[in-house]
């Protein structure tokens, strides 16, 4: 038979529909037993996780605004004491597009810091066991001061926000805390008083939009900044007890009276018109220049924001970030309560090839030396108790510093965010809707109870409580 | 002999073909079993949950938007961009004097058109984010310079106007392209046609119902299923440009996007291939429908 046109193509086809089913599928990735066999060493006071000296080691970092020059830090303290260790080094932008695919072929590295927008989602990784438990790292002793556990060197809530049912996960390496910023020498020379409470905040606003300046703006491209002074106001109010039964997905925790006040306080800034015009369409970068001309004066945002604006601050413009008014005098929390989380997420994948010296690694980059070096390049807090001390700090930095310090044991932090992606999407939606004056306080606390018990009843989502 | 001419043919077809096999029809086989599983897309597991991804589909909002504002970009799209493309082409060829010549500059102006296909349709997002600022985008600011500050709006952050907005920003960065497709089929015209129906006394618009548009059928017809298919994504303008992204409150989401953000930020691969797949359905229904439909009446030019 000579091949025509028409037996070729069958025959062509038959062949590629044969194929696929035959050819290798993602979700094939081989189980080993154990990739750390033969990679760990013995433990004594000096070695306490028990590294072998000659493994290799592979460290992955995010190299985002903060470099990657404080890991390359560590990594020359990891090789001073284990001489025969070679580290492989990658600092990278997109680290998910990069080690998707080696969890999926078991092949990790053995330390990744998950950071960037790229990130993989931490609570799938986490679903998919493909990441270590760090308590042996947590109870270890601290790499320069061997009297405490690394633990007990951690500001407060750290531990907390790497944990998932009860097991530590991550262990976050930057400080964050949320607040209102202003500049100090604009207050000063208006003689305006940053406010303690909501109604101060009103009376306040009023005073400043008289003065011809925009009371406030936010990021309105991405409502999740504004979200952030609102879920802060509620925590507030009703306490952790708030916070936990938000996170937990209780039924009618969003209708809790915290947060339907804290949610008509900002329909109200918005209603009065003390919301700069415009914002809700601004990205971040042009909503913070826009504060930084002196169009607005609030602005709400993340401890992140002093270096973030490096280059668009005029000079003296001595920005500060102040803790979210109360909204009631019967507050559970007090004013100088702070929303306070650690980022920069690094852990320890499952199946590393020498997990001991990826935690070994951990404990060397959480050492007061390394944080310290860290908060003097980044600019930003470190997790670790004390990085700061005996270090000249910028206005924002040390308001930060002072804020955590004067917040003491109060300080919070809302973990649905992390835990429940699409629960964290539903409430900026709502959010941008309210102070856009599209919704109501009522309608909003309903259309996010609303997802959130979507959520909770949907079998194929990992829950989480705390 | 005829062996050996098998041989040949084999040996000319199996690399490309295994490499499309690798490359192209292996991911789609798997995008479509993947669709079935709770793949996270971080582990070497799946399992399988039957149809259920694509019941879950129904009852998410978010991609129930998707498909409402995908099949408005379907509507609306490819009619403006090869009505305001058919018109600039017939323009460039029979808008001058007598109305069978060229307007004067018709080559420069071809090529103006055709600059915005030159970008990155990311750049274009971004450069027309900035014309929508509201505060001092460059629309707003010629709206009040010419006295209609009442028309400046919020264009991005208006549930009414971001999509519109969105629209308007895939036929502004289109039509350039199908202006220059537009003109060559003109070209093929013969032009005694065109001087027959003046002759005849038929007006522009008259020899464009007539005579133009029978015979650019087919071309139309390719720029209709290439413009159905870029609105039915649509991914690149809205993940830059609008509010959210995807906003507010989901005016400007699209399949693409929530396809996106499911897989790549919410780990639901599995998931995620269920839209992918529902979208394939869709595109293909949509160019075996347009393909289909123009079949009729084809004008023989001799």
């Amino acid at each position: 038979m000579s091949p025509t046109r028409r037996t070729l193509i069958r025959t062509a086809l038959t062949a590629g529909a044969a194929v696929p089913l035959l050819s290798a599928c993602v979700t094939g990735g081989s189980d080993d037993d154990d990739p750390a066999a033969g990679n760990t060493g013995a433990k004594s006071a000096d070695n306490p996780l028990g590294v072998k000296a000659d493994a290799p080691l592979e460290v992955v970092i995010f190299k985002g605004g903060y470099g990657d020059d404080y890991a390359k830090h560590a990594e020359t303290l990891y090789t001073q004491k284990y001489a025969g260790a070679k580290i492989d080094h990658k600092g990278l932008q997109k680290v998910g597009v990069a080690l998707q695919p080696r969890f999926v072929a078991n092949t990790p590295p053995d330390v990744v810091d998950n950071t960037g927008a790229d990130r993989l989602d931490i609570a799938v990784l986490v679903g998919a066991k493909q990441v270590s438990d760090l308590t042996t790292l947590l109870d270890a002793p601290a790499f320069d001061d061997p009297s405490k556990k690394l633990r007990d060197t951690l500001l407060p809530g750290v531990v907390d926000d790497g944990t998932f049912d009860k097991v530590p996960r991550t262990l976050n390496f930057t400080y964050t805390v949320w607040g209102l910023w202003y500049s100090k020498k604009l207050f000063a020379a208006k003689g305006w008083a940053y406010p303690k409470t909501w109604d101060d905040m009103l009376a306040l606003c009023a005073t400043i939009k008289a003065a011809g300046v925009a009371p406030w703006t936010y990021q309105g491209k991405y409502p999740e900044y504004i979200n952030d002074p609102l879920l802060s106001m509620a925590a507030k109010t009703g306490g952790l007890e708030l916070v936990k039964a938000v996170d937990n997905l209780e039924p009618n925790a969003w209708k809790a009276p915290g947060l339907v006040s804290a949610a008509e306080a900002f329909a109200e800034l918005a209603a009065k018109g003390y919301i700069m015009a415009g914002s809700e369409a601004l990205s971040h970068t042009e909503a913070q220049a826009a504060w930084c001309q002196g169009k607005a004066a609030f602005i709400p945002c993340g401890s992140w924001l002093e270096s973030e604006q490096k280059g668009v601050t005029p000079d003296g413009f001595d920005m500060v970030m102040g803790p979210v008014p109360s909204r009631t005098a019967s507050d559970q929390l007090k004013q100088t309560a702070v929303q306070a989380a650690s980022s920069e997420s690094f852990l320890v994948p499952a199946k590393a090839k020498n997990p001991a010296g990826g935690m070994e690694y951990l404990r060397i980059l959480f050492s007061k030396q390394s944080a310290k070096a860290f908060a003097q390049s980044a600019g930003t807090l470190p997790a670790v108790a004390g990085a700061t001390d005996g270090l000249t700090l910028s206005s924002g930095l040390s308001s930060v510093r002072d804020a955590v310090q004067t917040a003491g044991p109060e300080t919070f932090t809302y973990r649905f965010r992390t835990w429940y992606a699409p629960l964290a999407k539903a409430v900026d939606d709502a959010t941008g809707e309210l102070v856009n004056k599209r919704i109501t306080a009522a309608q909003w606390s309903d259309r996010i109870q609303k997802a959130a018990d979507g959520i909770a009843k949907d079998s194929s989502v990992q829950k989480y409580t705390r | 002999m005829r062996y050996g001419r098998w041989r040949f043919l084999a040996g000319a077809l199996i690399p490309a073909l295994v490499l499309h096999v690798v490359f192209v029809l292996s991911p789609y086989a798997q995008a479509f079993y993947l669709s079935l599983t709770d793949w996270t897309g971080v582990a070497g597991e799946a399992h399988f949950v039957g149809a259920d991804n694509y019941r879950r589909l129904a009852g998410d909002s978010l991609f129930v938007d998707a498909v409402r504002n995908n099949a408005l970009l379907l509507v609306v799209v490819p009619l403006v961009t090869i009505a305001i493309g058919l018109f600039l082409a017939s323009m460039l060829h029979l808008g001058g004097r007598g109305g069978r010549r060229a307007v004067a500059g018709s080559g420069a102006y071809q090529i103006i058109y055709f600059f915005p296909q030159l970008l990155s349709l990311v750049v274009v997002a971004v450069l027309w984010g900035f014309v929508y600022n509201p505060n001092t985008g460059l629309l707003n600011g010629a709206l009040r310079a010419l006295g209609l500050g009442g028309m400046a709006a919020s264009w991005l952050a208006s549930p009414s106007l971001a999509l519109p907005a969105v629209m308007a920003v895939l036929v502004w960065s289109s039509v350039g392209f199908y202006v220059v497709l537009f003109s060559a089929a003109i070209d093929g015209i013969p032009v005694e046609l065109f001087e027959a129906a003046v002759l005849d006394g038929a007006g522009g618009w008259a020899t464009f119902r007539n005579v133009t548009l029978p015979l650019v059928r087919d071309t139309v017809q390719v720029a209709f299923v290439y413009l159905g298919i870029a609105a039915l994504d649509a991914f690149a303008v809205v993940q830059v440009m609008t509010v959210g992204p995807g906003g507010p409150d989901g005016a400007t989401e699209v399949i693409g996007l929530s396809l996106y953000r499911n897989a790549f930020q919410y780990g639901k691969f599995g998931y995620a291939s269920a839209m992918g797949v529902a979208l394939f359905f869709a595109t293909l229904t949509l160019a075996v429908f347009a393909l289909r439909g123009g079949r009729r009446s084809t004008v023989e030019v001799s």
